[in-house]
């Protein structure tokens, strides 16, 4: 993976930098001791990995404008990182960059049951957003696998998905508003906690602009009450066809379940090696979860099994009691584990219309065999935001290269069939040079203004999502 | 002008100078100057899988087309667009394309989200005369930035939208409305209760004296919260429900007066409602507010300063105030770089949005 060859002038300047970093940060708010600025060569995506010039940990908008500014007027690179759990690469640095985290803004500023809304500082994690308000019966709805670490300005950097928005949606459709610094230091508001205030929606470009245009340091987001109850049931098919068609029909039936998550044979087999949740061996499976009280639990169920059984299923398990519940749900949960156990993987993000699920399975069933490299599916079904999982040993060399070849030819069917590169995980650098691909010339242009009217001098984490030869000349200043 | 193409809509707008962007014309806000250019001629489904929940055309194309088209497979816009004909006193057939430019969404946006939240992919032409894509049609995108939702709501500052693509929705098999006398912070109040329940409510409004919550989904389902939110809210009855009155502001369309649409924290609008002194009907819960201003002279504007935004809608003869709501300097100038960016000649609906 190709970065850009740092800056020298900044290399040459980092004394300097340091220093007027130092002056508007207290002292445990810089790291630049190359010892523990290493903590942060990497996201989640470790096969690359690069120390910053700098990390800076502030706790408030005042000390992030303060570093911006300065950042600004030195032309040093920043890259804005939540947590750190990319797996796009989202918060990979350079050299000569600054790593600006917002770790250490994690309180709640305000809870407002009666307006359904909780403003946040960005750094919370996004499950503890949930955690500040389940005791009074709400939930924060977007719940990325990462939920327990992953912080919300990374969630809006990335507009973040999961299992559940098939029926609440992704952070795009639940977020309120933001409190934001731009490059140059400013402040801004945009959106708040109310509906759709008219003027240009510059909250819906921000969100999922990785970081490329502010840095967001609080985030006013909606909360929901909280369903009654919720029960999955697991549906297993002897093809992949057949259990996509059946997504399909329950779609079209007008049955809005929360969750319909998918599971094929290798990565069935791998969890259940690993994580013993019982699950049948079939070619697919789907797990489908529904809310509400019990009788309205039972009423969609219901629906959905008369679906189900019209696709002759191999199996049909419904759970009886939570304990049941649980562990039809430990496979899927432990399907990114259970594949780790087995090697080194890539994890995927192509999304396709449902109705190619079948054929696309079946291709990537066959171009497994021409490139000589495993892999397991496990994804949102119901929304066709596919994971396929590609297995590869690290350590023998020009293996993680073929892994990435393959994916790469994954992606560009999900594309081909009228799917897109990305469905929650983001471009990063990891898909970032095949956004081509996807986009004419122009269809890029476009993006980029946008990029320039935020971030003129292209300083905001100015490596990622576009490929760097799209934008070389706007770099360079 | 009345292209047919994208390619005869770019050169269109590469030979003019000023348009005046229109699809059926029904919804515009404040007038803008130029040749008009009509969308109409860029009509059609271009695909439609209702297995999959989504449905392509061309922006040009009739609501009550796509309507229809829907309607055959059980399956609807879940934003419930707004009939906005009446109040604005307009004649002629919406677009889908006049929709998304002003991100039309009705009672049920408190549940589902915006139009803005269903539009899975656009096709515009900015005003370099450039064929832009954005988005797609599958249901989780994050490939790139989203200039969709810039899109959706930019009033064709931005450019000529040609092609959409929607999440859509099935029609629910039953629904249900609850209704109850009462005054506008009682009624308020208990929807904000109802809204904070689990009970999944798909329009919450107040009109005329009288508060409204609906429900829909499974027949057995909105039975048992029907139920259930009586329990909660004591003297409620099941009513016909006059949604579509709500949605399409009705009892301010015959009368004479300014026009208002404010959105705020629904905590707060009765509160605003009050001190203007003005006739009021509220929906999302109280979100959104809509105001008969009779002699267009009441200061709305000052009455929602820090509690969120009013757009004037329907103004009176000669009545000079603004249609948006000023933005904060940092914003505007956000807003007016990026109109600077996909219209660097100023061609689009000047005098519109900014």
């Amino acid at each position: 993976m190709q970065m850009p060859i740092p800056n020298a002038t900044i290399l040459a300047r980092k004394a300097a930098i340091y220093a007027r970093l130092a002056a508007v940060l207290p002292a445990d708010a810089l790291i630049t001791d190359p010892a523990e600025t290493r903590a942060y060569e990497c996201d989640a995506l470790s096969a690359y990995r690069c120390a910053p010039l700098a990390a800076v940990l502030p706790r408030s908008t005042e000390e992030v404008a303060a570093v911006l500014r300065i950042c600004h007027e030195e032309g040093v690179p920043v890259v804005p990182r939540g947590s750190g759990t990319s797996l796009a690469g989202g918060a990979l640095p350079t050299a000569d960059c600054v790593i600006l985290g917002v770790g250490r803004m994690n309180g709640v500023l305000e809870t407002d049951y009666d307006n359904r809304f909780i403003r946040v500082q960005s750094g919370r994690t996004n499950l503890s957003v949930t955690g500040a308000v389940e005791s009074d019966g709400f939930f924060y709805a977007p719940d990325p696998s990462s939920q327990l670490a992953c912080a919300i300005a990374g969630n809006i950097a990335m507009n973040s998905g999961g299992a559940h928005c098939l029926k609440y949606g992704v952070t795009t459709n639940n977020l309120l508003g933001v409190t934001m610094v731009l490059m140059t230091g400013e402040v801004v508001e945009l959106g708040g906690p109310w509906m759709d205030a008219g003027g240009l929606d510059l909250l819906g470009v921000v969100c999922g602009s990785e970081g490329q245009l502010g840095v967001v340091t609080e985030a006013t987001l909606r909360i929901l009450p909280k369903p009654e109850g919720a029960r999955p049931v697991l549906v297993g098919f002897d093809s992949n066809e057949v259990a996509g068609a059946c997504v399909s029909d329950i779609i079209k039936a007008g049955i809005l379940p929360v969750a319909i998550e998918f599971m094929d044979r290798p990565c069935i087999r791998a969890t259940e090696a690993f994580a013993k949740a019982g699950y049948p061996d079939c070619e697919a499976l789907l797990i489908i979860e529904v809310e509400g009280s019990q009788a309205e639990i039972a009423e969609q169920l219901a629906r959905i099994k008369t679906i189900a059984l019209t696709h002759n299923p191999v199996e049909f398990r419904e759970a009886e009691d939570e304990d049941q519940a649980k562990r039809i749900w430990l496979g899927r949960k432990s399907a990114f584990g259970a594949m780790g156990q087995i090697n080194d993987y890539m994890c995927l993000d192509g999304t396709i219309p449902v109705t190619s699920l079948p054929y696309v399975l079946r291709r990537i069933g066959e171009m497994s065999v021409q490139f000589g490299l495993d892999v397991g599916n496990v994804f949102h079904a119901g929304d066709g935001n596919m994971h396929p999982l590609i297995l590869y040993d690290a350590n023998k060399p020009g293996d993680l290269e073929l892994c990435e070849a393959f994916g790469a030819e994954v992606l560009k069917l999900c594309v081909e069939v009228g799917g897109c590169l990305t469905g929650e995980h983001g471009v990063g650098i990891e898909k970032r040079d095949l956004m081509k691909v996807q986009f004419a010339p122009q269809d890029l242009e476009a993006q980029l203004r946008v990029k320039d009217v935020f971030d003129p001098k292209w300083l905001l984490n100015p490596a990622k999502v576009f490929p760097l030869d799209v934008t070389a000349s706007r770099r360079a200043g | 002008m009345r292209p047919a193409t994208e390619a005869e809509l770019s050169e269109a707008i590469l030979g003019s100078k000023a348009l005046v962007v229109q699809g059926g014309g029904t919804r515009t806000i404040g007038a803008a100057v130029g040749e008009v250019l009509q969308t109409s001629g860029l009509s059609g489904v271009e695909l439609y899988e209702p297995g999959a929940l989504t449905l392509v055309a061309r922006a040009g194309t009739p609501l009550t087309e796509i309507e229809a088209v829907l309607a055959g497979e059980r399956q609807r816009l879940a934003f419930e667009v707004p009939d906005m004909r009446g109040l604005l006193r307009r004649e002629g057939a919406s677009t889908l394309g006049g929709v998304v430019a002003v991100n039309a969404s009705g009672p049920r946006r408190l549940q589902v989200g915006a139009c803005r939240d269903a539009l899975l992919g656009v096709r515009f032409v900015d005003g370099a005369g450039q064929i832009i894509k954005n988005g797609g049609r599958v249901m989780k995108n994050v490939t790139g930035y989203d200039l969709v939702k810039l899109m959706a709501g930019s009033h064709g500052s931005l450019g000529v939208i040609s092609e959409l693509a929607f999440k859509v929705q099935a029609v629910p098999e039953a629904q249900l409305t609850l209704v109850a006398e009462r005054g506008i912070t009682e009624g308020l109040a208990d929807l904000r209760k109802a809204l904070g329940s689990p009970y999944d409510i798909s329009g919450a409004a107040w009109m005329a004296g009288r508060a409204m919550i609906r429900i829909e989904g499974m027949a057995g389902s909105v039975a048992y919260r029907a139920t259930q939110l009586r329990g909660l809210l004591g003297d409620w009855q099941e009513a016909a429900g006059d949604w579509s009155a709500v949605r399409d502001v009705t009892p301010f369309a015959a009368r004479d007066g300014a026009v208002w649409r404010l959105a705020v924290k629904p905590t707060e609008a009765a509160g605003i409602i009050a001190a203007l002194g003005l006739e009021a009907i509220c929906d999302w819960g109280g979100g959104l507010i809509w105001l008969l201003d009779p002699a267009g002279s009441a200061p709305v504007r000052a009455a929602v300063a820090g509690l969120g935004s009013a757009t004037l809608l329907r103004s009176l003869p000669g009545q000079s105030t603004p249609s948006f709501q000023p933005e904060a300097a940092g914003i505007a100038a956000l807003s007016r770089a990026l109109r600077a960016q996909f219209d660097p000649r100023g061609v689009f609906n000047q005098g519109i949005m900014g």
